[in-house]
């Protein structure tokens, strides 16, 4: 026993075992909560649309009891063998709880077995390539645009630091001093996916809706790229885990109500803040090709567009891609403008003297549920608005967001440079 | 936008449908044209099963990047013959066929049909008959706008705005259901009437259905009218100004929203529709935005002509009182020698029909249907022609479409609100 612990001490002690160790796990955690976010996202989606319509959604893919073969059919009231296997009386409060619960019929997992089995699905579906396309292309676009926003996540703070008597532990994979540029550098490979498959597919419809796609992403990329740049001269850096720290101890971005925040400085920039945030959010939605921006695969006149010949599992790695695209989308609007993993109101700091390790659990949380209320708005503006025309697309990407994004610096310069 | 018009004279005049410039001569032109650098030309094939085209229209579109060029659309993949079916059963026979022809309106379709037969046989309904007609032409018109504007909101990207229109489709199919025991294709009206009177107790329903129709009216017009997405995609797109929609044919809410004040309830009414009180929407911009709001607007008249005819509801027969060419009721035929014949010889020969012709039109939710029957007598039509209101509409297609880009076609095409089951027949 004390060999297997002064063998790990020797190992945590030496630091590139420390950092690679460290990393592993963290990488891990990160990949499993994109990879959950996006199969959640999914049914937030189909939840949130069914609300708004009116209609049930997807709440009835539950798990039902006589699928085990031990409790019998459905007919034969599964749940009263259930409750005489375990020797609860029928009458009993568990019983009739069970009953209030629906368990009699099946247990309840509120629809999100749907995402699941429509994976299953996907999956076992079977795959066509037709002859006509491009092969090596053909097959490479998917994983193109799965791949970037996965890894594009690696910058990402989920919680602040912890200490422990090895070293200091930054919650993020990659605590990067360039992360905004390295989201931007690396989300912006996605574009190949698309236009490869559109170009790949070697068909029409999938060819115009590569072409728009390109366009598209390339033109968002600019005025997101400048929209972001006011914030960074605000902070004075690009390291995104200085980033949240600073919006931990001096106000989130877009609520400054505690430490530095309540200066008269902080507040005048919540004008050019205010309209960077408007700027990045529509960027992220046009990155993430979603409507009303999804001129890309816009149903009615291009059918698919560039997945058009996509089937099976490639077609469910573009399906992915967007939601993940999705889901690191507002995971950067989270992370810089709403706080990111803070609390907030000095609660971080309170939390951390406490104990490191609650504080880093706390924030986690808190950021995942920031992430989740503003995937739900990601949601709710998809089934609200109608959908643009691809050239007013294009007119509003380049006319009206490049020039304000560099109004805005100017904007912002004055303002931190005489509002003292 | 480019001069397409001046280049191509043959698109304006008599030639449409026959001769659309091919793709090779086209590029020829623009090679000569130095000017302007134009791309090489792409023939893009919508359809005939594609989500933008409402059923099964098939649109040949030659386009240029993203404008398009020339479009010739190919009908006919939802040919059934009905005309010549229409000489080989009789009157009464065919009446199944109608609901099968606007399918998202089948009751304007089976009274349009019995009016028509019944202008040539010299017949006119007592009022309950009349009042229950109309009853039942504004719910299909009202279902069938509801599923217009509902689809287009779809087409446009809002899918919330086309299950709130659904919504109010299904409980008008619950009406129908409730009237005829049908809920889809309603086959209700014999030559003649109705095959049943309106159950008991559902005056109140279809009170109940009147204002929730005007609600959903509001809330959709809320949700997409004074949307900026919404008008910039609508407004100064597909415009058709009045003599295009003359020359055409155009007919219905398509010619209103053009401008033209033409509403054959207005101007020759049928089955009494002098009685009520309403408006007829009119609009001057002939653009998608204008039918869109052409068509909301009905709704709301139609909603007012229920209003209207639920309050002054007649009682009395609903069947036309004759001792020949109608069925007798069913209690007499089992007792009676002549009621047995009589339901007999209606149900194997139906009316004795006078030699003539006669042309009927009827202001369906799509826009004029006529029926044009010419008879020598008994109860089988020598010829009927139809006059389907989608055909017009669909014809201005090569006219309008070039100039405007691919985004634009799921936005014009679903502002006419056609149905290719009546364009086909």
């Amino acid at each position: 026993m004390d060999a297997i612990c002064n063998w790990w001490n020797d190992l945590m002690s030496n630091d590139i075992w420390f950092y690679l160790l460290t990393t592993a796990v963290k990488l891990v955690i990160m990949f499993a909560l994109i990879l959950a976010f996006v199969v959640l996202s999914v049914w937030i989606e189909r939840r949130v649309a069914g609300w708004i319509q009116d209609r049930p959604g997807p709440n009835r893919a539950g798990l039902p009891l006589f699928l085990l073969q031990r409790f019998g059919s459905k007919e034969k009231q599964p749940l009263k063998d259930v409750l005489h296997f375990f020797g609860i009386p029928e009458t009993s409060r568990i019983a009739r709880l069970c009953t209030w619960l629906r368990l009699d019929r099946e247990i309840p997992t509120f629809g999100l077995m749907q995402p699941c089995l429509d994976g299953g699905k996907l999956f076992l579906k079977q795959e066509t390539t037709p002859s006509y396309v491009r092969k090596l292309y053909f097959i490479v676009a998917p994983m193109l645009v799965l791949g970037p926003p996965m890894v594009a996540a690696a910058v990402l703070p989920f919680a602040s630091c912890v200490d422990t008597i090895y070293g200091s532990i930054s919650m993020c994979v990659a605590n990067l001093d360039i992360g905004p540029l390295w989201i931007f550098a690396i989300s912006g490979l996605s574009v190949y996916g698309l236009t490869l498959a559109g170009w790949s597919s070697n068909s029409k419809y999938p060819f115009l809706g590569g072409l728009r796609a390109t366009a598209q992403l390339i033109s968002y990329e600019v005025a997101m790229g400048l929209s972001v740049i006011p914030l960074l001269m605000m902070f004075g850096t690009l390291n995104l885990q200085s980033i949240v720290q600073y919006q931990a101890d001096n106000g989130w971005t877009l609520l400054p109500l505690w430490g530095e925040g309540l200066s008269l400085q902080r507040w005048v920039m919540m004008l050019p803040l205010g309209i960077s945030f408007l700027i990045f959010v529509t960027c992220v939605f046009a990155e993430a090709n979603r409507t009303p921006f999804d001129m890309a695969e816009c149903e009615t006149d291009l059918v698919g567009g560039y997945h058009t010949e996509y089937s099976s599992m490639k077609f469910a790695s573009f399906f992915m891609g967007e939601y993940a695209a999705m889901v690191i989308g507002s995971a950067v609007v989270v992370t810089l403008f709403l706080g990111g993993w803070s609390i907030g109101f000095g609660a971080d700091a309170a939390l951390a003297s406490y104990s490191q390790w609650l504080a880093v659990l706390c924030q986690t949380l808190m950021f995942i549920v920031k992430l989740l209320a503003f995937i739900f708005f990601f949601v709710w503006v998809r089934w609200t608005l109608p959908r643009f025309r691809w050239d007013q697309v294009m007119k509003l990407g380049w006319l009206v967001f490049l020039e304000l994004t560099v109004a805005n610096i100017f904007l912002t310069a004055a303002v931190l440079y005489f509002v003292k | 936008m480019w001069p397409q018009v001046a280049a191509y004279p043959q698109f304006m005049n008599t030639t449409k449908f026959i001769q659309v410039p091919d793709a090779a001569s086209l590029a020829m032109d623009y090679l000569k044209n130095d000017a302007d650098d134009r791309g090489e030309l792409v023939t893009l094939n919508v359809g005939p099963s594609h989500p933008a085209t409402h059923g099964v229209l098939r649109l040949k579109l030659v386009i240029d990047g993203e404008e398009i060029v020339s479009c010739d659309p190919v009908i006919g993949y939802l040919h059934r013959g009905m005309e010549k079916i229409a000489e080989n059963c009789h009157y009464n026979q065919f009446v199944t066929y109608t609901d099968r022809m606007d399918y998202l309106a089948p009751m304007s379709n089976n009274i349009a049909y019995a009016c028509a037969v019944e202008k040539l046989l010299g017949w006119e309904l007592p009022e309950r008959g009349q009042a229950i007609r109309v009853l039942c032409c504004e719910l299909s018109r009202i279902s069938s706008c509801f599923l217009g504007t509902g689809v287009y909101a779809m087409d446009c990207g809002a899918m919330t705005a086309f299950l709130y229109a659904f919504e109010e489709k299904e409980r008008v199919h619950n009406l129908y259901e409730q009237i005829c025991g049908a809920r889809f294709t309603s086959s209700y009206t014999r030559i003649g009437g109705m095959t049943r009177d309106l159950p008991k107790g559902i005056e109140k329903q279809i009170l109940d259905f009147c204002d929730s129709a005007l609600r959903t009216v509001d809330e959709m017009e809320k949700l997409l009218l004074h949307n900026k997405i919404f008008i910039d995609r609508l407004v100064g797109v597909g415009v058709i100004t009045k003599e295009m929609a003359l020359q055409n044919g155009m007919t219905g809410n398509n010619l209103r929203a053009s401008g033209v004040k033409r509403d054959l309830r207005k101007t020759n009414p049928y089955l009494g529709y002098e009685k009520y009180e309403f408006d007829v929407p009119v609009a001057e911009e002939g653009d998608c935005y204008a039918r869109f709001q052409v068509r909301m607007e009905e709704i709301r008249q139609s909603v007012r002509i229920i209003r209207q005819v639920m309050a002054t509801m007649p009682g009395g027969p609903i069947w036309v009182q004759l001792d020949k060419g109608i069925l007798p009721n069913k209690k007499d035929a089992m007792q009676g020698i002549e009621e047995l014949i009589r339901q007999f010889m209606v149900s194997t020969e139906c009316v004795n029909a006078p030699a003539g012709q006669v042309y009927f039109a009827a202001e369906n939710p799509k826009g004029e249907l006529g029926f044009f029957l010419d008879s020598q007598g008994g109860g089988i039509a020598n010829r009927l022609k139809m006059r389907s209101p989608s055909y017009c509409t669909l014809s201005i297609l090569p006219e309008l479409l070039p100039g405007h880009l691919v985004s634009d076609v799921g936005a014009i095409l679903g502002s006419f609100d056609f149905v290719q089951g009546e364009c086909d027949r």
